[in-house]
């Protein structure tokens, strides 16, 4: 059948069971919108309040629900906008299709109104782009990029197309999904010897000798990385904890891979990983990093990390072996996959002394009782009591952000929403946007600190007119808490530019974007506006008082050995 | 051998608009120079054949290797080990020969280095010899005091020796032989 452009892409879509998609409209998409108005039956469109809000958002969609999320933007300053979103999706591996229409061909390279190089822009930050200047090549490359995001390891791709191809009109041919790997471009791509859609089969042999390693340690360590979280592996893991007997420690991006209650975890591994976590990394004698790629937060310095063991990489990504930290043996494959493997070949093991050892330290950190503010403590620990157990968090980047993963219990993959490595402080509200859109039964809590929270607050007025019901947690101490912490303890308190002694007042904020906001100072006003935030079941912001110098602990500086803690 | 020294990759990629600036840009970002690198069609016209040699120990290359045959339009990635490859590389001299002794004397250099006189002016010659590096550099030395006008290289291209090509084996065998990348 003939159909437009804009039409063959909405057909692509719906092929891929996309229903909901994050987006800004502009000149050169609005064939696009166009014909996304005539199917706003089955696709439904949240406007955000900016490109990068919509690019988190997606991302945030794609990280809780576990499929590929859906971006539009127009071009020029319309795709610039998301690119932060798109490095944030990259650094973390999450599946998002990013959809752009450029000017149209014969304006194309002139330097046109709203005209930009984004495939080149975007070429180190996406796992593939194109640019389609050919309506009939539109649904083959549609059909490539979903797959390509969501295969292997995860991760963005960008379609760029130009604005007559939207208008212009080529044969269109309906192909179930299935299909999709033996025809067209895909097809090609999948026959040839270099690449595959299917995760690679792990090496048997690798397996066994894993299992004789295992077999032979007495002090083994597990690391869940964000491998397991995308893979969603998390029985397995727990399984291969638990027959192993092993103690686990979680990076950033594996919270949710690993249950925060099983009395296996030492928390969390790295610059701000518990003493428990960091001790059992220096002195294990095997340790087995699942989905992890030993980032220099985690690593903090590759020379004399886990000095004393065997290290063994498990990754679908055969170029992250060896790429931080040198290991002694790796294992590639899907996370899932190696998991069972393993799982089919060992016998349950007991490391009692070895566990006995590793919780002799602290696997928390313990916090002091705030006087005239809130302890960072006190509010998780009142989010943990008040809201329910499944509630899923999106966080931004800063002090809040490793106070959350610290203190919160996470239970399934997709329950933390975080910018592990990019660090993008505003990722929050959006991801938070997009989690409780993918995820309408679940309840959705933002965690932001005052420096996070001005940069994207904007789309409060997204969750207001969707009536998306959010409930953000500003830890707000008046300052880039993080930065100022280095300033603390690396820079002889000099505090550079960090103090954020400013407006907005936070609550007139929420009240302006038609939501509502209560300035807490103690347990029992944060208690009361919880309480209100959750019977009243829309979007909410509480503005909770915290102290300028609270730090989070403990810390080990960047570089340094991961025992050296600069404070505990 | 751990240490840098300059190392030969085969790429066979799509002949695709773009293909080139995405693997010349992962060497840079990755913080390697470019040493040589020489681009032309093969014998199917639709893949391109890569030969580029960059400074780096094997650690690095391994890395590198990895990284370009994650992206899609690289068909199969080879490192050429230097005792079983053939590198040539294609240099055009034109030197100054402003008396007929001196063309005489820059013509015998020449045939001694089996290099080919390709344009002759009256006060100009211009050789082309086909070699490796060393052969390169000793007829620039020799022809150097007569006065090099411009000198042009294509840039190192290379095959393996024997019945080995980049075909039957697209993965480094050994430690990376798991078949096919996961896209």
């Amino acid at each position: 059948m003939q159909m437009t452009g804009a039409k063959i892409l909405m057909e692509c879509l719906l092929e891929q069971g996309v229903d909901t998609v994050f987006g800004y409209p502009g000149g050169t998409i609005l064939n696009v919108y166009d014909e996304l108005y005539r199917y706003r039956g089955k696709i439904r469109h949240i406007l955000t309040s900016h490109e990068q809000g919509a690019s988190h958002a997606a991302d945030g969609y794609a990280r809780s629900t576990g499929k590929v999320g859906v971006c539009f933007a127009t071009s020029g300053p319309g795709c610039t906008n998301l690119t932060t979103g798109i490095a944030t999706a990259y650094m973390d591996s999450s599946p998002v299709v990013f959809i752009t229409c450029n000017v149209a061909e014969n304006l194309v390279g002139k330097d046109s109104f709203q005209e930009v190089d984004i495939t080149g822009i975007t070429m180190p930050i996406t796992k593939c782009n194109y640019m389609v200047r050919d309506t009939a090549k539109l649904a083959d490359i549609v059909r490539e990029a979903f797959a390509i995001a969501r295969g292997g390891r995860p991760g963005p791709v960008l379609i760029d197309i130009v604005k007559n191809a939207t208008a212009q009109t080529a044969e269109f041919t309906p192909l179930p999904r299935e299909a999709h790997a033996s025809a067209g471009r895909l097809g090609a791509l999948i026959k040839r010897a270099s690449h595959d859609l299917r995760a690679p089969e792990p090496d048997l042999n690798d397996v066994h000798k894993l299992v004789h390693m295992i077999q032979a340690s007495q002090k083994p360590l597990l690391i869940c990385g964000g491998g397991v979280v995308r893979s969603r592996a998390d029985h397995e893991f727990l399984a291969l904890a638990e027959c192993i007997d092993a103690p686990v420690a979680v990076t950033v991006m594996g919270g949710g891979g690993f249950k925060g209650r099983n009395p296996l975890t030492t928390g969390m591994i790295g610059m701000h990983g518990s003493q428990a976590s960091n001790m059992a990394c220096d002195s294990c004698d095997l340790l087995i990093a699942v989905g992890c790629r030993f980032s220099d937060r985690v690593a903090l310095d590759p020379a004399s990390f886990a000095s004393q063991a065997q290290i063994v990489q498990i990754d679908i990504d055969r170029s992250e072996i060896n790429k931080n930290v040198q290991t002694d043996h790796h294992i590639i494959g899907d996370a899932k996959r190696v998991l069972q493997m393993l799982l089919d070949e060992l016998e349950p093991m007991d490391h009692t002394p070895w566990k006995d050892y590793v919780f002799s330290f602290k696997t928390e950190t313990e916090y002091d009782e705030g006087g005239s503010t809130l302890t960072p403590k006190q509010i998780t620990d009142a989010i943990a009591r008040l809201m329910p157990q499944d509630t899923m968090v999106a966080t931004d980047v800063g002090q809040h952000q490793m106070w959350a993963i610290q203190h919160f219990h996470f239970d399934y993959p997709g329950q933390l929403l975080t910018s592990g490595g990019f660090g993008t402080m505003g990722f929050g509200l959006g991801a938070a946007i997009g989690a409780k859109v993918g995820n309408p039964e679940k309840t959705v809590i933002h965690i932001t600190g005052d420096g996070s929270f001005r940069m994207n607050c904007n789309e409060l007025a997204t969750e207001q007119y969707y009536d998306i019901p959010v409930i953000t947690f500003v830890f707000n101490n008046n300052t880039l808490g993080m930065v100022r912490q280095w300033q603390t303890l690396i820079y002889d308190k000099r505090y550079s530019e960090t103090t954020l002694d400013r407006a907005p007042n936070f609550v007139k904020l929420a009240e302006a974007y038609g939501l509502r906001g209560k300035r807490v100072c103690n347990v029992k006003e944060l208690e009361a506006a919880i309480t209100e935030a959750m019977e009243w079941k829309h979007g909410y912001v509480i503005d909770c008082a915290i102290d300028q110098d609270e730090m989070v602990r403990p810390m080990v500086g960047g570089g340094s050995r991961i025992t050296q803690f600069i404070i505990d | 051998m751990d240490r840098a020294v300059r190392r030969s990759l085969s790429v066979l990629v799509d002949n695709e608009a773009g293909v080139l600036s995405q693997v010349s840009r992962l060497f840079s970002r990755k913080g390697y120079n470019i040493e040589s690198l020489a681009v032309g069609t093969t014998d199917d016209p639709a893949v391109s054949r890569i030969t580029i040699e960059v400074l780096a120990d094997d650690k690095q290359i391994n890395l590198l290797s990895n990284q370009l045959r994650k992206l899609l339009p690289v068909h199969s990635v080879k490192l050429l080990h230097p005792e079983n490859a053939i590198r040539r590389e294609l240099i055009l001299i034109k030197v100054s020969v402003p008396t007929s002794e001196i063309g005489n004397r820059v013509i015998q250099i020449a045939n001694i280095f089996r290099a080919s006189i390709i344009d002759v002016s009256p006060t100009t010659l211009t050789l082309a010899m086909i070699g490796e590096e060393s052969k390169a550099s000793a007829i620039e030395n020799l022809v150097k005091e007569f006065g090099i006008l411009e000198l042009v290289r294509t840039g190192m291209i290379a095959l393996e020796r024997g019945s080995d090509t980049i075909y039957e084996d697209t993965k480094e065998k050994g430690e990376f032989n798991y078949g096919k990348n996961v896209l």
